[in-house]
């Protein structure tokens, strides 16, 4: 294993440590060693249950029913009949995986276009009450989405009523995924607006002067210069929000539709996990099929993502 | 033979996505027409169309999904409703409350969020803390952050799915399918319990799996926090001898603490909202119901509307403390700016 040279541990012309700087450098050098082998050993125990589920989904239902994942690397047993199986059959999860998708992508793509406006006007169009209105956007993370629910549901069927006068009608999209869309996007407002605004609001100011000098607009401004320059934050936002709604099953349980059919994978894989016996042989392959997408757009984009991670939580 | 795949399904797939793209194209289309009007006006006008084209649509979104179904349920934990739309419900004070608390079941199930509070952020922060210490002192890293990383992609669903191999039971006379009953079983323990079905180890055995999926967030988070002191600091404290844990102790550990308190109200607020593991992985049977979980029978599947509302109203306010906190930081760290 590599170990970390240690960085002043003083050296004599001879190259050879001495004294204290030699003990140092030993404890140092064997403390990276030991640092070494433990995080070698959590990042393994972090891998192995994902690495179970990987290894089931090869194996015949019956493999997996009967023995243990491991044994696989005793007696190999390789069949794809189980992905067949689950991506063909009625009910299976070829419709989840296109209604997962159909959910996610205008549920990232929507949130964001609103948020980076919203965003933009309260760090670049400060007007009274813009602080204020800030700083409430945040708290709003503060509800917790469970009490957003059945009034949201009353809205979607029946409209909004105060003292018997309609203030807004039904939208009209009840049982559609366009209910599920909005909602994502109504949940997703407040955490966006505040990671886009710490970006947005640290666009050097001249570049935004200079375009107000040659007399652009606010719209202008923000479609010509603010969108392009904040391309990092809204990517790494829309990784974070695609796996979000992806991984979500709260609202799909809520506002989506019960016909497996329509359902998206999280919700049509819950409903396989329910009945556990029944389909066993499928849980593993299913369940791969869950995490793989948002695994690989997760392996691919990893570097925004972790600085859009970084961007509202540690201060830059 | 029988074709790979039905030809409905292709069809259905098909409408589905054509109606998305129909969909985003309406979104851009319609974006694209109001700011075209906007930018006809011109003179005095033009700055309050701007700010209203930009703010009004999320205000609007805001006020419509959020506040107002907030105060809605704020509202509806004061009644006696039982069903979606049921007529003629009554105003029965703080009666649901007082149910909350004094229910056995529901008591437990508060008492158990609380322990899901307090035992799964600090365990979170401990190891993702650890392991932002240790892979500083680790050369070629990338591997090893991507592997503890990873789980934070994973649905919880999915993750559920990952631990029902970990967790699995059978007859100890039978082969093993579940990986910690042969772990303890090497180990010499003959005859281990059907895990998910032992309480109270239930419990610990579903915060395991979210810990599971949050370390990495805490580790990532906490290791920029590491990064971010001044090499300075950390040369000059290594010259007064400091090294090692002494080093974390006296120097790191203070240098990162806000962003440590970040990350635990992060943590805790997920905790508590989430509720994806335990309605896979139990139900909440076998003493393992929390919060959220019991908020969302009790709306959607029971028929409790009223009492489902008043525990959101209580998840609420155990938030709120939290929430006050993290805005505090917030408002400290942007005057420093």
């Amino acid at each position: 294993m590599t170990s970390t040279t240690p960085p002043i541990a003083s050296e004599r012309s001879d190259g050879k440590l001495h004294g204290k700087a030699a003990s140092s450098a030993i404890r140092q050098a064997f403390s990276s060693t030991i640092a070494t082998a433990t995080i070698v050993v959590i990042a393994i125990v972090w891998t192995i249950p994902t690495l179970g589920l990987f290894v089931n989904s090869f194996r015949s239902g019956e493999d997996a029913a009967t023995t243990g994942w491991w044994q696989f690397f005793v007696h190999p047993s390789f069949s794809l009949g189980n992905y067949k199986e689950v991506l063909t059959a009625n009910g299976g999860f070829t419709m989840p995986l296109v209604n997962s998708l159909a959910i996610t992508i205008p549920a990232t793509i929507i949130p964001i276009f609103i948020a980076s406006l919203a965003a933009y006007s309260l760090a670049w169009m400060r007007f009274r009450g813009s602080d204020a209105i800030f700083f409430g956007i945040f708290a709003l993370q503060v509800v917790p989405l469970q009490m957003a629910l059945v009034p949201l549901q009353q809205y979607y069927v029946h409209g909004l009523h105060f003292f018997g006068v309609t203030v807004l009608p039904s939208p009209g999209i009840n049982g559609t995924l366009a209910q599920i869309w909005l909602s994502h996007t109504m949940f997703s407002l407040p955490l966006a607006i505040f990671l886009l605004h710490n970006f947005i609001a640290q666009i050097p100011t001249p570049l935004i002067e200079a375009a107000r000098v040659d007399g652009a607009a606010h719209l202008r401004i923000f479609r010509s210069i603010v969108l392009p320059l904040s391309m990092p934050a809204i990517v790494s936002f829309g990784i974070f929000q695609f796996l979000w709604v992806w991984n979500d099953l709260l609202v799909a349980k809520t506002f989506g539709s019960s016909d497996p059919a329509q359902q998206p994978v999280t919700a049509r894989m819950q409903s396989l996990v329910g009945s556990y016996g029944a389909h066993l042989d499928l849980l593993a392959p299913a369940g791969f099929l869950t995490i793989i997408i948002p695994i690989i757009v997760f392996l691919a984009l990893q570097r925004y993502f972790v600085k859009g991670l970084l961007a509202g939580s540690v201060k830059g | 033979m029988r074709p790979l795949m039905a030809s409905s399904v292709v069809g259905d797939a098909a409408s589905t996505l054509f109606g998305v793209i129909v969909a985003v194209a309406g979104f851009v289309a319609i974006l694209g027409v109001v700011f075209f009007i906007a930018g006809r006006v011109t003179g005095r006008f033009q700055r309050p169309v701007a700010i209203v084209i930009a703010l009004g649509p999320a205000l609007f979104l805001l006020l419509l999904g959020l506040i107002i179904p907030a105060l809605t349920t704020i509202n509806n934990s004061l009644k006696n409703q039982q069903f979606l739309g049921q007529p003629n419900t009554k105003y029965i004070g703080l009666e649901n409350y007082k149910y909350a608390l004094t229910d056995p079941y529901t008591l437990q199930t508060i008492l158990r969020s609380f322990v899901w509070l307090i035992v799964v952020p600090s365990i979170t922060v401990i190891i993702g803390l650890a392991a932002a210490l240790l892979l500083d002192r680790v050369k070629h890293n990338n591997l090893l952050k991507t592997l503890i990383f990873l789980p934070t992609a994973i649905s919880f669903v999915g993750a559920s799915v990952i631990w029902k191999y970990v967790y699995s039971y059978v007859a100890p006379s039978q082969t093993q399918t579940g990986l910690l009953s042969e772990v303890v079983m090497k180990l010499g323990w003959s005859n281990p319990p059907n895990w998910i079905t032992s309480v109270p180890v239930n419990t610990f055995l579903l915060m395991i799996i979210m810990i599971w999926i949050q370390v990495g967030f805490a580790m990532v988070v906490l290791g920029a926090a590491l990064q971010s002191i001044p090499d300075e600091i950390i040369e000059s404290a290594r010259l007064d001898g400091a090294n090692g844990f002494s080093l974390f102790r006296t120097v790191q550990i203070p240098m990162i603490r806000n962003t440590v308190i970040v990350v635990l109200t992060t943590v805790m607020i997920t905790t508590l909202k989430v509720f994806d593991i335990v309605f896979t992985m139990t139900n909440g049977n076998f003493n393992t119901d929390v919060l959220a979980r019991q908020m969302y029978a009790d709306m959607f599947v029971t028929s409790q509307v009223s009492r489902g509302s008043a525990l959101a109203v209580i998840l609420f306010i155990v938030v709120l403390p939290m929430m006050y906190f993290n805005i505090r930081q917030l408002r400290r760290e942007r005057t420093e700016r």
